[in-house]
């Protein structure tokens, strides 16, 4: 039951990585694609009506691990305080940026906003990405079942870690780039004319960086972290995912250069998947690993009780399946390329 | 040269600062941030969850009459809704991360049982109500009048499901039910049903929905009041009025009988210290008075210049004049609320304030009905001034509500004093408390800045916002 709840969370995880990694993609990429005002509008009206439905996945995913794993969620969320508060921060400003600019006609208004936007954006990017690695590196949990980590303290991943450190400022990396290419996909599938060949233009060139830092993330969490190969060894279907990885990189490319903006989006949604899927993959049972690994969170020691999971099963499958009729209807609704007369 | 004199006011002085300079203990600020935030969150979605149901019953109204200023109506009232939204939208992620961030014990020792409400609401509410507003406000033309009444319908259901599970994980720490205490000492669910339809969230829901009616109602009839007082869209302003008071005198009514009734026997019976607590009412009493007014004196233990009806409070609790009344002095002073003054005025505010709604509100029917509204301006000018209040009232009830459960996170069960996470740090808290305090003072100066342009910009000239369609002419009048 509780491996059920694991690959539901991810799952979850997943889908939100996707669904707003493509909005804060475009805020990465606000000022290349859009080089006056206008254009800029359009990128807005890109991610307009869906961005809000997909920082939803964000509050949904919290509340299901919330649900499961309580006891990880008690000790995650209150060890890495200070970070996940200025997310939160980062998440009111950006929305700010999204839904005030249009509100006023004035040229001061707007790029305030495009700025507040775009900046919100990337550091986004970068504390998702940092936050992830600080799970992967492993946090000082003790016997507690509590830790608390500064945001940084000597930048290196042993002894007093903090949140930023070499390793998950490279995550950090990781995660703006890949969402910078995912969101230049999409805004490419969205838009036409010069908007698409610049969106593409970052897809082509961001590829390279990528590729650069996605192999050298490899590098360092095999140098630091062996044991997440074991799960690989024990059960060898898993190198499929980094199979798929690879794969879809070169997809990206591939459809880039053929002008092809739907499979290229979602090669790069499935980019995003797989580098998630192989971490998780990796870390199965650990929900949260401790830098002594006898104080790790698993799925056993973190998880609520049966009969609550059990009863969520339902009502979670029930209500996946009515939320993923919304979506297609929404996406339906506004489908296709935005037009640039709209107001 | 110091006098005496000066020297004891230096005293006093010193004595004063020291208590507001000296550092708080991480406890008492996370309970602080928390009320804050929540506080401050709370007064959004009072007015979505108000204004949801009256825009289905103007969309209602223009299908079924075939006015196309019901429809006005409805578009105007989404605008605002729109904006609403969104601001109660990132105020409540907060409130969300913050059981995690600050409240770690709590959620370890009840994250079993309330996890499962929180993740049903992101689950059966927020998809919904999230994919809704963005059709209801922007897919109009491309779907359709029928449709569009759909999708105000869902939006409207959304956000009073999400408000059902907010309740039903306040109403189990008020009144928890169908769980059972684990081996590592934490709470655990055993009846997925007694939580879901706990009897507290019943009634709790019941009055709090009622609040948010009253809030939203209000409002449509205020900025009614405000347009035909300043001669500016008096048509719509008419009709704003007309609905806003009708609306409004039914929910005033609702939050006093049943709802109110309702809610304060559930306290009476489970609470009883809270009750005492509220009514001020420090020594048991057979046929205790009702107090109108009055100061608690937690010091020489009685309430201070009070009025009140001899009697009442026996009679509204029990329904008999000479029942019997526990008083606070029956309980043991670890048992009482933390902040007994506080939950004093909160709950005597809030009863005030719905009876003021409900003496206004009748009265406006009245004049409506005999045909005098829109020509008494000193009635007009009541409506208009009293929008504020309805938002004061929902936060003192809620203050009530919060301060009575005090001592307990989870009544009777667990104290607020363990609930923190032990390892942040009060620095810390006090650095995001007053991260929070910049952040909300921007966010409000903004509300009320585009709040202000769309009350400017007034119903009536809005123009579908439609992509690419707005150069096509609607009519043919249009055209020519």
């Amino acid at each position: 039951m509780e491996t059920a709840w694991f690959m539901i969370v991810a799952f979850m995880l997943v889908c939100y990585v996707i669904l707003d990694g493509f909005d804060i993609g475009a805020g990465i990429i606000h000022y290349f694609v859009g080089r006056n005002e206008k254009e800029r509008a359009m990128n807005i009206r890109a991610i307009g009506p869906v961005w809000d439905g997909n920082e939803v996945w964000l509050l949904a995913t919290g509340g299901t691990l919330y649900f499961a794993f309580p006891v990880l969620y008690a000790a995650g969320f209150s060890g890495f305080y200070l970070p996940l508060i200025m997310v939160l921060w980062l998440l009111i400003i950006r929305a700010a940026g999204i839904e005030l600019r249009h509100q006023l006609d004035n040229p001061m208004w707007t790029s305030f906003w495009d700025f507040v936007f775009s900046g919100a954006s990337i550091l986004l990017a970068i504390f998702f990405g940092a936050a992830l690695g600080n799970v992967v590196r492993g946090v000082p949990l003790d016997a507690t079942g509590y830790f608390f980590e500064p945001l940084f303290t000597h930048w290196g991943v042993t002894g007093e870690t903090g949140i930023l450190d070499w390793f998950t400022v490279l995550s950090g990396v990781v995660a703006f780039s890949a969402l910078m290419v995912h969101g230049a996909n999409y805004l490419a599938l969205k838009t036409e004319n010069e908007l698409n060949a610049r969106a593409r233009r970052v897809v082509s060139v961001g590829w390279y960086l990528l590729v650069v830092v996605t192999i050298l993330s490899l590098i360092a969490v095999l140098n630091m972290r062996p044991r997440i190969l074991d799960n690989y060894y024990a059960l060898p279907i898993g190198w499929l995912i980094p199979v798929a990885v690879i794969g879809s990189l070169g997809a990206i490319k591939y459809f880039n250069v053929k002008g092809n903006d739907k499979f290229a989006f979602i090669s790069s949604s499935v980019y995003l998947a797989m580098m998630l899927g192989g971490a998780v993959y990796g870390l199965y049972p650990d929900v949260l690993p401790a830098l002594d690994p006898a104080y790790s969170l698993t799925i056993h020691n973190a998880k609520a009780g049966d009969y609550g999971l059990g009863v969520g099963l339902i009502w979670w499958t029930v209500g996946i399946i009515i939320a993923l009729g919304y979506f297609t209807f929404l996406f339906r609704t506004f489908k296709g390329k935005v037009a640039a007369e709209e107001h | 040269m110091v006098s005496e004199r000066t020297g004891a006011v230096t005293v006093v002085l010193r004595k004063f600062f020291l208590w507001r300079i000296s550092p708080m203990e991480a406890n008492t600020l996370d309970r602080i941030q928390f009320a804050f935030t929540l506080t401050y969150h709370y007064l959004f979605p009072q007015l979505t969850m108000g204004l949801a149901p009256l825009i289905v019953v103007f969309k209602t109204l223009a299908i079924w009459k075939k006015d196309e200023r019901w429809n006005e109506t409805a578009r105007f009232w989404g605008k605002i809704l729109g904006i609403t939204f969104l601001f109660g939208v990132v105020t409540g992620i907060p409130m969300e991360f913050q059981f995690g961030t600050n409240w770690a014990a709590f959620s370890r020792y009840a994250g079993g049982v309330i996890g499962q409400t929180l993740a049903m609401e992101g689950t059966f509410a927020f998809f919904l109500e999230s994919s809704f507003i963005g059709i209801f406000l922007f897919g109009e033309k491309r779907l359709g009048q029928r449709l569009h009444w759909i999708s105000a319908a869902l939006l409207f259901v959304g956000t009073w499901i999400s408000g059902w599970f907010i309740i039903a994980t306040n109403a189990w720490m008020q009144h928890p039910v169908g769980y059972e205490v684990a081996a590592d000492g934490s709470v655990q669910l055993t009846s997925f049903w007694a939580l879901v339809l706990n009897k507290w969230a019943i009634y709790q829901y019941l009055h709090n929905m009622g609040g948010a009616v009253v809030t939203g109602s209000f409002a449509v009839a205020a900025l009614g009041a405000f347009y035909v007082l300043s001669r500016k869209q008096v048509e719509y302003g008419k009709l704003f009025l007309k609905s806003g008071v009708i609306a409004a005198c039914l929910a005033s009514i609702w939050m006093l009988f049943p709802s109110g009734d309702l809610q304060g026997r559930m306290v009476a019976e489970h609470q009883p210290v809270t009750l005492a607590a509220m009514e001020g009412l420090f020594d048991t009493t057979q046929g205790a008075p009702l107090v109108l007014i009055g100061q608690p004196d937690m010091e020489k233990q009685r309430l201070d210049n009070a009025i009140h009806i001899p009697k009442m409070l026996s009679f509204i609790t029990y329904q008999r004049w000479e029942a019997q009344v526990r008083g606070l002095n029956e309980f043991p002073k670890d048992q009482h609320p933390d902040n007994i003054p506080l939950l004093y005025y909160s709950f005597h505010m809030m009863v005030g304030l719905g009876t003021i709604f409900i003496a206004i509100m009748v009265l406006s029917v009245f004049w409506l009905w005999r045909g005098w509204l829109f020509s008494s301006n000193w009635l007009m000018w009541i409506i208009m001034l009293s929008f504020p209040l309805p938002f004061i009232a929902n936060t003192v009830g809620w203050m009530t509500a919060e301060l009575g459960r005090q001592p307990w996170l989870v009544y009777g069960l667990f104290r607020t004093e363990h609930g923190h996470s032990p390892m942040v740090s009060s620095g810390n808290v006090l650095f995001t408390l007053l991260g929070f305090f910049g952040m909300y003072t921007v966010l409000s100066l903004l509300y009320i800045f585009l709040l202000l342009r769309r009350i400017e910009h007034g119903a009536g000239e809005l123009k579908l916002i439609e992509p690419g369609l707005d150069s096509i002419p609607d009519t043919p009048t249009e055209t020519y």
